[in-house]
């Protein structure tokens, strides 16, 4: 259609749109904006509203910090003053009796979260390995990463009932190995997420090189995707154990308690009740005795330490994984 | 196949290593499958261990409030209703301080703060002191992180010795004075629903926020500048287009927080009071069912096993199905995030 109209009437109707243009471009663009508007002043209630906002915003942070400076203020303060070395020897005082210590709940501590790496850290990585291999439509694959996600915000109480059930209740009594098992449900999740991550981050490149030089698939896992991923994989052990060494409800009635060594009896046994430092805090807490008060803090100065340190040395792998 | 001579880098795989290959594949695949036969099998142990006490009460244990083992009576309400409560009251005031927090972190107010400050000393180029405000973000970042690695049983210890008798004056202050008001109505005498929701919103904040603050950085950058380009304030911007978009991930944070608070055992147990009642009252004590299951499985008899674990059976169930839900929700909002 427009082909059919006369050349001169187009060409002086886009040249008279060209004129309009410049006329307008040569007028001041900014002729009716109220550049006050735009001001951030605190007497414009748009501005005003965004000030008041943005101080509530780093006030409530602040808040939402306080409480963790203040339970590690309290637990120096009430913790750190009855602190010596007899803590780490001793065994916990019986009721009314002075002094004592939480040696043994800190080695029950160490062997549970033990047996329960024993268990994890193997099933962990290597579900991993199989999430970051599998192609992205596997459907068993995506299966197994919703499990993890669901596994991640299971209930610590419920991980010690299905202890209780499928150990305590064969086996025929409270155990170290009852606590473990119960431990590694609340760890394996964590593992098998921070694996997959950390495999899947390795550069295709150096798997394809691998893989171009002949070797089998095996082979590429073992000896340049797991120990290129490993800070990443260590950073998901060491989260997943400040966890577990934290935890006292799947504690509570599968490893019970006890006031003697593990070694009692004149040998090792990981069949028996056994102590760890979180069930301690909780029954110490709850006596009407001041010294097993005090001790409750100095056990959770203890603990949290231990947490912190387990963490940030997690976190210092994490940081050689950025580097690559 | 190509003849291999020694000292040649490259080899076919040999038979060994081949079978090598092939069993390494299957244990990867069987253990990847077990994630999912442990769920199936925490809810097939429970659920058979629950049998007995689901024949002999039924449904009604739902809805009935009397807990007393010597008459063989038991019921849940209340640990349902304190365990709604509690959760939803702490998910609230930990809603509210997570999004904020993320909010602080993800617009970077600390480190523009540092940032002018430096400039105002002509610092702010410098290979150490220039490098600050980020190194601050990371620290504070970490330090909310922090708050999540405490364990929960040192919660516990903290609200049970410096909450409650913190908090007591004034709650017993507003008892007296505004009784009549249902969620005064009781006093606080040691534990009760407020310091245990207290310790239990500061125990959420840190997942809102880390959830949180990763839907908000995901914000495509472009919207931010859009909005700043049409003249929008900075609080136009993040109320009318950063905290919608980033609304699905957000919601997900919340709803998995929810999931954390239910199953939250140990702060409640040392904070809630252990008493089987059905109260709206803030400073009455009440239960939770994690709570229950700690503070009686312990000295459970032989008969009360199988009514513990139907209350156990409960709360799988409750805490599975929002688990679920927010893990759905999320793995959504990455999708539609990935898709922007």
């Amino acid at each position: 259609m427009s082909d059919q109209q006369p050349g001169p009437a187009r060409e002086s109707e886009s040249e008279a749109f060209l004129h309009r243009a410049e006329a307008e471009a040569e007028k001041d663009p900014f002729a009716g904006v109220d550049f006050s508007e735009l001001e951030l002043s605190l007497y414009r209630p748009r501005t005003l509203f965004s000030i008041i906002l943005s101080w509530m915003v780093t006030g409530m942070t602040v808040l939402a910090l306080i409480p963790l400076f203040a339970v590690l203020w309290m637990l120096i303060w009430r913790g750190g003053r009855n602190f010596s070395l007899a803590l780490f020897t001793q065994l916990p005082p019986a009721p009314l009796e002075q002094g004592g210590g939480f040696g043994n709940a800190i080695v029950g501590t160490v062997i549970m979260v033990g047996i329960a790496s024993l268990i994890t850290v193997p099933l962990g990585i290597l579900s991993g390995v199989y999430l970051a291999q599998a192609p992205g439509e596997s459907r068993l694959a995506s299966a197994v990463r919703f499990s993890a996600k669901v596994l991640t915000g299971f209930p610590s109480i419920l991980a010690g009932v299905f202890a209780y059930g499928a150990v305590v209740l064969i086996t025929g009594g409270y155990s170290a190995t009852a606590g473990g098992v119960a431990l590694s449900i609340l760890m394996l999740p964590t593992i098998i997420l921070t694996s997959e991550n950390a495999i899947a981050m390795v550069p295709a490149r150096m798997k394809e090189a691998s893989i171009g030089l002949g070797a089998t698939g095996a082979q590429t896992v073992w000896m340049v995707l797991l120990p290129t991923a490993m800070p990443g994989i260590l950073t998901g052990i060491m989260l997943a154990v400040a966890r577990a060494a934290g935890e006292t409800a799947p504690l509570l009635f599968t490893a019970l308690f006890s006031n003697y060594w593990i070694t009692s009896g004149g040998h090792f046994n990981l069949m028996q009740p056994t102590a760890s430092l979180a069930v301690l805090i909780y029954n110490f807490s709850g006596m009407p005795f001041k010294n097993q008060v005090e001790l409750a803090w100095a056990a959770a100065l203890v603990l949290v330490v231990l947490v912190l340190i387990v963490n940030l040395i997690g976190q210092s792998f994490s940081r050689q994984q950025v580097q690559q | 196949m190509a003849a291999w001579h020694p000292g040649q880098v490259w080899q076919p795989p040999s038979t060994g290593q081949r079978w090598f290959d092939v069993a390494f594949r299957r244990l990867c695949l069987i253990f990847a499958a077990l994630t999912i036969v442990l769920i199936v099998l925490l809810v097939i142990e429970i659920g058979i261990k629950a049998i007995p006490a689901f024949r002999e009460y039924g449904l009604s244990f739902l809805w009935s409030t009397t807990w007393d083992s010597n008459k063989a009576k038991y019921g849940i309400l209340p640990e349902i209703w304190g365990t709604l409560y509690t959760s939803l009251l702490a998910l609230f005031f930990g809603s509210l301080f997570g999004i904020a927090a993320a909010v602080f972190l993800s617009e970077d107010y600390l480190g523009e703060a540092v940032f002018k400050l430096l400039k105002a000393v002509n610092l702010h180029f410098h290979p150490f002191w220039g490098t600050l405000p980020q190194r601050l973000e990371g620290l504070l970042k970490n330090l909310i992180e922090l708050l999540a690695a405490v364990p929960s049983v040192v919660y516990g210890l903290w609200g049970l010795f410096v909450v409650i008798p913190l908090i007591r004056p004034l709650c017993n202050w507003l008892h007296t004075q505004f009784g009549w008001f249902p969620l005064f109505s009781t006093d606080l005498s040691g534990p009760g629903i407020l310091p245990a929701v207290l310790v239990l919103s500061i125990m959420i904040v840190p997942t809102i926020t880390a959830i949180s603050r990763n839907a908000l950085v995901a914000v495509p950058s472009k919207l931010r500048m859009a909005a700043y380009g049409l003249g929008a304030t900075r609080w136009e911007t993040i109320l009318g287009v950063l905290l919608p978009t980033a609304s699905r991930g957000i919601f997900g944070g919340i709803v998995l927080a929810f999931g954390r608070a239910l199953g939250e055992t140990m702060a409640l147990a040392m904070l809630v009071g252990n008493a089987n009642r059905l109260t709206v009252s803030l400073f009455s004590p009440a239960n939770t069912l994690a709570a229950l299951l700690a503070n009686t499985f312990p000295e459970a008899g032989a008969h009360e096993i199988p009514v513990l674990m139907y209350a156990a059976l409960v709360l799988l169930a409750i805490t599975l199905l929002v688990n679920m839900f927010g893990a759905l929700v999320l793995e959504r909002a990455a999708a539609k995030a990935e898709a922007r």
